[in-house]
């Protein structure tokens, strides 16, 4: 039996199994066929896809990329240089001029380098924490628990560095202080608020159900808002309470109460007879929860705790109402500068980028976790 | 039980210590503190925006840095403390600012309701209409049946409606939210009329691609005094306050400018008015609790009112806007303030 396919033969199916598979089955025109014509349904949607792709690609790019203006003082400037090329694109001068800004908010220029480290030393935190291949993650895992001491007291300064007022932190440094507090409290504080909520004791049962039904049945806008102004007529006079330190805490509150019905819906799944048999072994109910029942149940709850992470990273634009300026305030203050008035498009284009990239992140972490954590069943 | 008396002697002894540095009066807190609040906009192009720096500029910041100057002597030492339309009064009467400097209109609910003291006027605007040329518009009254973009929750919408009412014309309103929104939309043609302070639709013409193909008509429908304001009850920093921003325009009428305020402060002058501002003649500083020198600071840091118009929206810059009502009483404006004496 040959294996060779000769030309110009026809061969019975099933004849000869040793034969490579027919060339229309194989490499790129295999899988066109069996990924975009394989029926008719599937050759209309590939054609309007591409129809899509068509009309909207080009225009996008050449925005984007081959007409913009990436030098020029104004926007003046910037239109003048595209009318010269006789195209319209992105003013790109306008995020250059500005990025600072959008990075850093108003931080004072000669301690910038405090915000950048602080940054390289998050990152250095989270490694171990989210990665359990790091070596000597026992260890490091003890200066990630650190790390948020060291990092706010870089940002905040004091104890031989100059203090810099939380009122100049703004921009996306702004966002990554709200989000990466908010995500690194509220877990903890929502997987308690699960637990209590479902507790025998009723005293902290009704604690927890009231603090979360009331977080969750108003909406975060009003809670910064009391934060920024109410909370004054309620304290003594003339205290002052830093309106970051409020923000934070009203975000995590926020977040702590969506998560704790997030990682209840996780511990409802969990079959009565991993208690009961935990129960069994003789386990305290820290033992069960830490060993048995919260591992299963937050697996379960990977999808529901990213999906609230992602909420909470892209509420931090709310912040503007209390007149704190994350990158979204950043841009549209600078949509007041008279030099650059107009270009409002660069603008959410650009911040979109940046919470585009943030939140894919996290989804894709997510994704990883749970493939990891997948135990087959 | 001993638990809770713990608890409840720490309580006491943190409101004790918190509520220790309350104080009687607005002016001895922002000297104490050695910073004032002053509460902004969160960015009106001309009256108050950061620039690519990150330093506030405009025309209401210089204000605010005059106001800082003369209390503190320096007009660097201001935190600004930026607000949207709907929480800038919560915000001032919270305590989370000393002064309002956010374009704001003087109203008599305002004052009485919001509990509220205005200082007088820095900036008289009113409400226009902004309509493309080849509409061929060349009056408001022609504009029966127009659809009109118009902010939401503003006095704006309010003038709007009764001016068209008044007028027995009928409008279709497109509702936005912010300037930007109202711009984009007015650029792609979903309203006919684009309708704000005169102030931001010289401001939004002067973004567009060609100004030219858009003009603002001759018709003002309402009254905006501008102003600022303070909290209510404590007349001893209502006062300081708005001697900062008198002295500013009545300096421009004197001829005092950042240039020669130094200058007529150390030799004198022939007028007396002017003595009186740099402080050469009598003692107006102390009656309102500071020193003598407490106008040569603010002119020399801001300049006079002239000055301040001139850099921030006057006519060489993006903004363009003449000084109309907004010229000396002396040019055929109605800025008319009262004398320092």
């Amino acid at each position: 039996m040959s294996s060779v396919v000769e030309e110009g033969k026809t061969y019975e199916p099933g004849t000869y199994p040793d034969l490579p598979p027919p060339p229309s089955t194989v490499g790129i025109v295999g899988w066109v066929r069996e990924n975009l014509l394989s029926s008719t349904t599937n050759i209309v949607i590939t054609v309007l896809t591409l129809y899509f792709l068509w009309v909207i690609l080009p225009p996008s790019i050449n925005w984007l990329f081959l007409n913009a203006v990436f030098e020029g003082a104004s926007r003046d400037e910037c239109r003048a240089i595209m009318r010269e090329a006789g195209a319209s694109g992105a003013c790109w001068a306008f995020i250059g001029h500005r990025f600072e800004l959008f990075v850093y908010g108003f931080y004072p220029v000669e301690e910038r380098w405090r915000v950048d480290l602080s940054f390289i030393l998050m990152l250095a935190a989270i490694v171990p924490v989210l990665w359990d291949k790091t070596p000597q993650r026992g260890k490091m895992m003890i200066g990630s628990a650190l790390a948020p001491f060291v990092i706010g007291w870089l940002l905040i300064g004091g104890f031989g560095l100059e203090t810099v007022p939380t009122d100049k932190f703004g921009g996306f440094m702004l966002t990554l202080v709200i989000g990466v507090t908010g995500i690194v409290g509220s877990l903890p504080l929502g997987i308690a608020l699960a637990l209590g909520r479902q507790s025998h004791l009723p005293a902290l049962r009704i604690v927890c159900v009231v603090f979360i039904e009331f977080i969750r049945g108003v909406p975060l806008i009003t809670l910064l808002f009391v934060a920024s102004t109410m909370l004054n007529y309620f304290l003594p006079p003339g205290t002052t309470f830093d309106l970051l330190l409020r923000v934070l805490i009203m975000v995590t509150l926020f977040a702590a109460a969506y998560l704790a019905e997030v990682v209840r819906g996780g511990l409802q799944a969990i079959p009565k007879g991993q208690i009961e048999a935990a129960d069994a072994m003789g386990l305290k109910y820290w033992q069960s929860m830490r060993l048995i029942i919260l591992p299963q149940a937050l697996k379960i709850s990977i999808p529901g705790i990213v999906n609230t992470f992602i909420g909470l990273y892209k509420d931090t634009t709310l912040v503007i109402i209390i007149g704190l300026f994350d990158p979204l305030g950043v841009g549209r203050a600078s949509l007041a500068d008279t030099k650059w008035q107009g270009l409002s498009t660069e603008v959410y284009v650009f911040v979109a980028i940046f919470f585009f990239v943030s939140c894919i992140a996290m989804s894709r972490y997510s994704l990883y976790l749970e493939k990891k954590l997948h135990t087959g069943h | 039980m001993k638990l809770f008396k713990t608890l409840a002697v720490s309580a006491a002894v943190a409101m004790a210590a918190t509520s220790g540095t309350a104080s009687a009066g607005t002016l001895e807190d922002v000297k104490a503190r050695g910073e004032l609040n002053c509460i902004v906009t969160t960015g009106v192009a001309g009256f108050a925006a950061p620039n690519d720096a990150g330093r506030w500029e405009g025309f209401d910041v210089d204000f605010c840095r005059a106001t800082a100057a003369a209390v503190l002597g320096d007009a660097d030492k201001v935190k600004f403390v930026p607000t949207t339309g709907k929480t800038r009064f919560t915000a001032l009467n919270a305590g989370e600012g000393d002064i309002l400097y956010r374009n704001t209109t003087i109203t008599m609910s305002r004052d009485a309701d919001l509990k509220l003291t205005f200082l007088g006027v820095n900036y008289y605007d009113g409400q226009g209409f902004l309509v493309p040329k080849a509409l061929g518009v060349t009056s408001a009254k022609q504009l029966d049946g127009a659809s009109v973009c118009i902010q939401t929750g503003t006095t704006t919408e309010l003038n709007l409606a009764d001016y068209f009412r008044a007028n027995g014309m009928s409008y279709e309103p497109v509702t936005i939210e912010t300037n930007e929104e109202g711009q984009v939309n007015y650029l792609a043609g979903r309203c006919d009329v684009y309708t704000t302070d005169a102030s931001g639709l010289a401001a939004t013409r002067s973004s567009f691609d060609n100004p030219n193909a858009h003009v603002i008509l001759p018709e003002i429908i309402s009254k905006e005094p501008l102003g600022p304001a303070v909290r209510q009850g404590d007349d001893a920093w209502a006062d300081t306050a708005r001697w900062v921003l008198n002295v500013l325009i009545e300096a421009e009428e004197l001829g005092i400018t950042a240039g020669n305020v130094k200058g007529l402060a150390s030799n004198g002058s022939n007028n007396p008015a002017i003595n009186r501002i740099t402080g050469v003649e009598g003692s107006y500083g102390e009656m309102i609790g500071l020193d003598k020198d407490w106008a040569v600071r603010a002119i020399s840091a801001v300049g006079n009112y002239g000055e301040i118009f001139e850099r921030n929206i006057g006519v060489n810059t993006p903004l363009g806007l003449a000084r109309g009502l907004n010229a000396q009483w002396t040019e055929g404006g109605i800025l008319y303030a009262a004398p320092a004496r």
